[in-house]
């Protein structure tokens, strides 16, 4: 399995160059891709100019950072300058931002090769990549399927070996849960931990920017990349970051985990919970202490978050009104031609988000919803607290489920959003996550395992995560199409 | 009808803060660049772009809110104000809701002679729009509007008054004194030409001696101190006239036009006025502890009031010039100085209000710009007390000082300026003059003493006005009345 | 928790989006029926508990009143749908 670390130390061997190993997953890409339908744009041509000048150091006998001269790929919401951000929506098919993201300059600055921007569901609001405007991403287990989302390109990316690793944005679960859906590792880092700067906003104070790899090792790696305060983003968290890599420790014992009964309510699957059950064997054969803890008000959290994200997301989306970028309807009057130009460039998911986000900010009703969300994100934020004190992290499945078919709940957005329900919790307390492969259901379809810790508990998830990896060597299974031949 | 009804007006004052760049981002507020070219992805709205708090800003609204007398709020917090207009990148204005810096302070403003002190409800902070450029005269009779982004996201105050104004020139009076207030601060220009400081009018009637308020107008687009007079003046004539004709005043924003004198409806509130506004989630709130007030405090400058009190006191001038001296900080600073190089504050309050006024009028400047220095004010003044010249001298001597820039004394010397103190001179003169002019001389010994100033012009023009005018009328009574 | 087709038409204008008539019964169920399902918070009692607007507990970020570059005048035009004299062109303000 091709992963950033091996093929790091590939490059600096000199195994094989950067331009090939560049030119190698282009190949790959082009045999998947009409499958899987990850990618939304290419910039292979900048990929190979960078893959070039990654050789050119390594020649010279230079120190190359661990993600120089790897294919990644980027979620579309996230600004590169000079390539399109689409959010996979009409609305800004033919947005080329001016500017780069905070994160984009980051992995410049490692010289990160960069294949194309990923298709997600439009402005990141969806769970299966369904609500694309622009493309209809398959999950590459199974193509009947889809990929999770929102960041289900990303997923479907990494999981079909079109890029080795890439970025995704996770708002209520939208790295995790396609991560688990495709069988790859997905990291939502504590909120502030990674820069917001150029990620088109969903819902500002619930985004965060992460990696999704193909084991724990690369997730470590990609955090450390993107991770550290920026100045560019006010509610980015102060101060240095570790070496996630100095978390990898294969051992478990000293550590506590909670498992969470209200994370594995009616909704799971039998599948499911029997992964649940192995992965919960597994740390205690390697010498964790399992504990079950209650949150009582991780009930609410679903309620909770669908009020807020939406509101915010009623704000987030006004700018798009055919005035100075994106899409325009031509129209006699600005009234008109903003309505026009909203009602045919958003699809239908995100003008259902926005109508209830202005609804429940709307006077009259912002004390019925939007206050009380606030006020119950803040009990489960003491919650998680409280739960922290006792135990170092949580486990539950990332999903109910395993990926569903195409247009199994694309009509029912209520039965859509309860799919959500393990994930939320840590994006309402701003506490990190990750979703590592935790076996196969029945009808082989990847189970993901939800890890949550403290707030910058990253090292801890980490540390956990890559001991199940090592323990577990059955669940790091590659998807048919996943592997790269060099 | 006047007698009858009562006008309550309550002001919104927004006034735009002269820090060097946007609330938000880098880009730079210098007025007047070429349309869009003082923009970055930040004010553009621009997907993805976040805000970062200029720290000038909550400097300038602490002191701003301390010399109105207002509370500070120690956690204030950034909410967004929801609405569509082109103006506004984002579609919503980054603002302050709940929790704005300030609260609950006063102004005193005088009117007729009376003290009245009017309440500040809240001050907060804010973003600018930007600038709608219609193709036709008016907005309502164009096709098309270009918008110019270089103003969007410099940093507002927006101060908002309890409503206790109850005339137009009460409400002049709050704005003119804010405005002078704003300036000693150095906070803001307070030029309402160029919109750094606008003016929104809440204004209803009622009949006197009535508890309840009566429904109210805004009036917006007022950019000069005379005309929130008279657009309040109006506004609460048509008021009291429609209610007299028996119709009832809807709530609504009107727009003031100066041309016509007349303010003229522009939408009526309604739904459209939902802003939907909750916290800011892109930016952190503000936390400002007891000593960081303290500190504010200690440095805030000398208001107006306390310089007028001061004029008075220690100056000794009148409180009618004190007040004129005083409305802006660098006239004020002005005197101080000029009294500081040790010239006497009365003397100097002349000159002000006089000669320098004029020429600084003339030339459409204030004393901040003033050709003549406090201090080249001060030696000249000097000159005048030491006898090197006089008085009259004097007003041709700051002409010059204001036209070559030089000092009193380098042009006094160069001009040859220097007063005639030589009693031998004099008397040449004056027997001259004596000689020239039988008749004043004669009328003046036959006993009518005014003919004496006669002579004395005399000797003066003969003498091109440098005879000491005290030696000059000291010898004519002695050649005459010998 | 029932939204009414008179709000739906009020918080579509605040939205700047057109519900077209054969879709509304459509969108007036869905809304409502997210709704009900959110009105579960109305269970709890929630007095006193301290409204959470951001995930971590920031305060005080500031930036120095310090200059930096703007955009040059081409790219900040780049997206403009029209643009007109390096103006940002928007039709008619007001409705007829």
């Amino acid at each position: 399995m091709a992963t950033i670390h091996e093929l790091h130390t590939q490059l600096v061997n000199k195994n094989i160059s950067a331009v090939e190993l560049t030119q190698a997953v282009i190949a790959h890409k082009a045999k998947v891709e009409p499958i899987v339908h990850a990618y939304l744009s290419d910039s292979h041509e900048s990929a190979l100019a960078t893959a070039k000048a990654v050789d050119e150091a390594i020649a010279k006998g230079e120190t190359i950072s661990p993600l120089a001269g790897i294919p990644g790929a980027i979620k579309d919401n996230i600004c590169i300058k000079d390539e399109p951000a689409t959010c996979a929506s009409r609305m800004l098919e033919h947005f080329i931002p001016p500017y780069n993201a905070s994160v984009i300059e980051q992995l410049q600055n490692q010289h990160f090769v960069n294949l194309g921007k990923l298709n997600m569901d439009e402005f990141a609001m969806g769970g299966s990549t369904e609500n694309s405007a622009l493309a209809k991403t398959a999950n590459p287990w199974n193509t009947d399927c889809v990929p999770g989302g929102s960041s289900g390109g990303s997923a479907a990316a990494v999981s079909s070996g079109s890029a080795i690793w890439a970025l995704g944005s996770d708002t209520g679960g939208s790295i995790r849960q396609p991560a688990s859906f495709c069988g790859v590792v997905g990291l939502k880092p504590t909120y502030g931990n990674v820069s917001r700067y150029g990620l088109i906003a969903f819902a500002s104070s619930l985004d965060q920017i992460g990696p999704l790899t193909r084991d724990v090792t690369d997730a470590a790696l990609v955090l450390n990349a993107i991770s550290g305060h920026d100045p560019k983003d006010s509610t980015s968290i102060p101060g240095n970051r570790v070496d996630y890599t100095t978390a990898l420790v294969n051992d478990v014992k000293n550590l506590k985990i909670g498992v969470p009964k209200e994370f594995f309510g009616d909704g799971l699957s039998a599948d499911v919970r029997k992964a649940m059950d192995e992965a919960i064997e597994t740390y205690k054969k390697l010498g964790a202490e399992i504990v079950e803890v209650s949150l009582p008000n991780s009930k609410y959290a679903l309620s909770a978050y669908y009020i807020i994200a939406l509101a915010e997301a009623s704000s987030n989306l006004a700018r798009y009104d055919g005035v100075s970028y994106g899409m325009r309807v031509a129209a006699d009057n600005l009234v008109e031609m903003s309505t026009k130009t909203r009602t045919e460039g958003f699809g239908p998911e995100v003008q259902r988000r926005i109508l209830l986000g202005t609804y429940v900010l709307s006077s009259g009703y912002y004390d019925a919803y939007y206050l009380k969300a606030l006020k119950v994100r803040r009990l489960i934020k003491n919650e998680f607290d409280e739960a922290f004190s006792k135990v170092d992290l949580l486990l539950s499945p990332t999903a109910p489920n395993t990926a569903y078919k195409f247009g199994e709940k694309v009509n029912d957005p209520l039965a859509m959003y309860l799919e959500d329900i393990c994930t939320v919790p840590a994006n309402l307390a701003g506490i990190p996550g990750i979703s590592i492969p935790a076996g196969m259901s029945s009808n082989n379809l990847p189970i993901g395992l939800q890890l949550l810790g403290p707030a910058m508990g990253e090292e801890t998830l980490l540390r956990a995560a890559f001991t199940f990896e090592q323990a577990r060597p059955d669940c790091q299974l590659v998807a048919p199409t996943g592997e790269v031949s060099l | 009808m006047s007698s009858k009804y009562e006008t309550v007006i309550g002001l919104e004052v927004h006034t735009e803060l002269k820090t060097k760049t946007k609330i938000f981002c880098g880009c730079t507020t210098e007025f007047g660049g070429d349309q869009n070219t003082h923009v970055c992805p930040v004010c553009l709205g621009l997907p993805g772009a976040m805000p970062v708090l200029n720290k000038k800003v909550v400097e300038y609204a602490i002191k701003v809110g301390l010399a109105l007398n207002c509370d500070i709020l120690q956690f204030n917090k950034f909410d967004r104000k929801n609405y569509y207009y082109p103006d506004l990148p984002k579609n919503y204005q980054t603002s302050q809701y709940d929790l704005p810096i300030c609260l609950n302070g006063y102004l005193d403003i005088e009117v007729d002679g009376q003290t009245k002190r009017i309440g500040i409800t809240r001050i907060h902070m804010e973003e600018d729009a930007g600038k709608l450029v219609h193709s036709g005269n008016t907005i309502s009779d164009s096709n098309s509007s270009n918008v110019d982004y270089n103003r969007t996201g410099v940093p507002l105050l927006e101060i908002v008054s309890e409503p206790d104004l109850r005339s137009g020139a009460e409400a002049k009076a709050y704005v003119e004194k804010l405005r002078s207030i704003l300036q000693y601060l150095e906070v803001s220009d307070g030029r309402m030409e160029e919109g750094s400081l606008r003016c929104d009018a809440n204004v209803s009637v009622r009949l006197r001696g009535a508890t309840e308020f009566g429904t109210r107008t805004e009036t917006k687009n007022v950019n000069s101190l005379t005309g929130i007079q008279k657009a309040i003046e109006y506004e609460a004539l048509r008021q009291a006239q429609l209610i007299e004709d028996g119709g009832t005043v809807c709530q609504e924003t009107r727009t003031w036009d100066d041309a016509q004198g007349i303010t003229l409806a522009m939408r009526k509130k309604d739904s459209e006025d939902d802003y939907r506004y909750f916290p800011e989630p892109d930016l952190v709130p503000i936390v400002i502890t007891e000593e960081e007030i303290n500190d504010a405090r200690a440095n805030l400058p000398e208001l107006p009031d306390a310089k007028i009190a001061r004029f008075i006191s220690e100056y000794g001038l009148s409180t009618a010039d004190s007040t004129i001296l005083t409305a802006s900080r660098k006239t004020a600073d002005y005197l101080d100085a000029a009294v500081k190089a040790g010239a006497d504050a009365k003397t100097v309050s002349n000159w002000m209000l006089g000669d320098l006024s004029k020429m600084i009028n003339e030339n459409g400047l204030t004393f901040g710009e003033s050709k003549v220095s406090p201090e080249n004010l001060a030696s000249m003044i000097a000159l005048i007390d030491k006898g090197t010249i006089s008085g009259k001298i004097a007003k041709k001597v700051i002409v010059s000082m204001w036209e070559s820039g030089k000092d009193a004394d380098t042009i006094v010397k160069e001009e040859g300026l220097v007063q005639i103190t030589d009693t031998g001179a004099i008397e040449e003169i004056v027997k001259q003059v004596i000689a020239n002019n039988p008749q004043p001389v004669a009328d003046f010994k036959g006993g009518n003493g005014k003919a004496i100033g006669f002579l004395v012009g005399q000797v003066m023009k003969e003498s091109k006005g440098r005879a000491n005018p005290g030696m000059v009328n000291e010898l004519l009574q002695k050649f005459l009345n010998d | 928790m029932k939204i009414s087709q008179d709000e739906i038409k009020k918080i579509a204008f605040l939205s700047r989006l057109e519900v077209k008539e054969n879709n509304m019964a459509n969108i007036e169920k869905e809304l409502s029926d997210i709704l009900t399902y959110v009105a579960e918070l109305n269970e709890l009692d929630l007095d006193g508990v301290e409204p959470m607007a951001h995930a971590v507990p920031l305060h005080n970020v500031f930036r120095e009143d310090e200059e930096k570059p703007s955009l040059a005048h081409d790219l900040a035009l780049s997206n403009a749908p029209e643009a007109e004299d390096g103006y940002f062109k928007v039709p008619r303000v007001v409705q007829e």
